[in-house]
């Protein structure tokens, strides 16, 4: 119950944060990604301002202790090595973000706004992580 | 533009503060992508913080109206582009284990090296595809 109502408030700062920088308007977001027209980096902000407040306490809490503040063990990925699969997926993930403008956290998180669009996209999303896992192992 | 920055750092540090609540609370990585596959790959008590946190995603926009912020109420590409998109990065996060959130945020709050690779190559595929889209077609 305590893990329920702790990754529901985590989720709650997350979405705000993303509706607060922008990063939910895919419009803003091909505007980022736009280099070579009318470019607005201020999206480049996002990451700067999120590792500022993950970087240092991930780096003095959790990687000397490797356990949560209630002492469990952390599941941390253990996987270092840069294979295709990673550069594979990574690259499809980049394309499918440049053709809308849309990753999955503000996917998710348009949803209460209720566009049509948003629906489409996540239920494909969905069906491309269900296949892909079947699939590609 | 000013304030656009100012909300791109604040909304980006609430982001990171969302995804170090998510690990210093229940030793997860905050990735939207992995969450949401793992949260509809089997119903498990186990699962359950998962559906906590992407709540947490979907209500968030509900609390920054109060303060003024809203999500987009357009989008900039029509529904059949979104639904390629979006079968395109269900497949690419699941191959690539991970998106904007888990590789962009936790993993290089992490100094991983695999995420810096996906970070870098997905940016650089979503930033080509927007350019090849907008300038080239």
């Amino acid at each position: 119950m305590r893990q329920l109502f702790t990754a529901l408030l985590s989720g709650l700062f997350f979405g705000s944060g993303l509706t607060i920088s922008g990063m939910v308007d895919p419009t803003r977001v091909l505007g980022f990604l736009d280099i070579l027209g009318d470019w607005d980096p201020t999206l480049a902000f996002v990451m700067a301002g999120g590792l500022s407040v993950y970087l240092p306490i991930y780096s003095v809490w959790i990687k000397p202790k490797q356990r949560t503040v209630f002492g469990d063990s952390c599941h941390i990925p253990v996987n270092t090595e840069i294979d295709a699969k990673l550069l594979a997926g990574a690259a499809l993930f980049g394309f499918g973000w440049g053709l809308s403008g849309i990753c999955p956290g503000p996917a998710i998180t348009n949803l209460s706004g209720g566009q049509s669009g948003m629906i489409v996209f996540v239920i494909t999303m969905l069906i491309g992580m269900i296949t892909a896992k079947k699939f590609v192992k | 533009m000013d304030t656009n920055f100012l909300h791109a750092f604040l909304g980006g540090a609430l982001i990171g503060t969302g995804a170090i609540i998510l690990m210093l609370a229940n030793g997860r990585i905050a990735g939207v992508s992995g969450i949401v596959s793992g949260a509809i790959s089997s119903v498990k008590k186990s699962h359950l913080w998962r559906w906590g946190f992407i709540l947490g995603l979907i209500f968030a926009p509900w609390l920054t109206t109060l303060v003024g912020f809203s999500l987009p109420t357009s989008l900039p590409t029509d529904n059949l582009t979104l639904a390629v998109a979006g079968l395109i990065v269900g497949v690419g996060t699941q191959i690539g284990a991970g998106c904007t959130s888990g590789h962009g945020i936790c993993g290089i709050g992490r100094l991983s090296k695999r995420s810096i690779v996906a970070t870098a190559t997905f940016m650089s595929v979503a930033i080509v595809t927007v350019s090849i889209i907008r300038h080239f077609v």
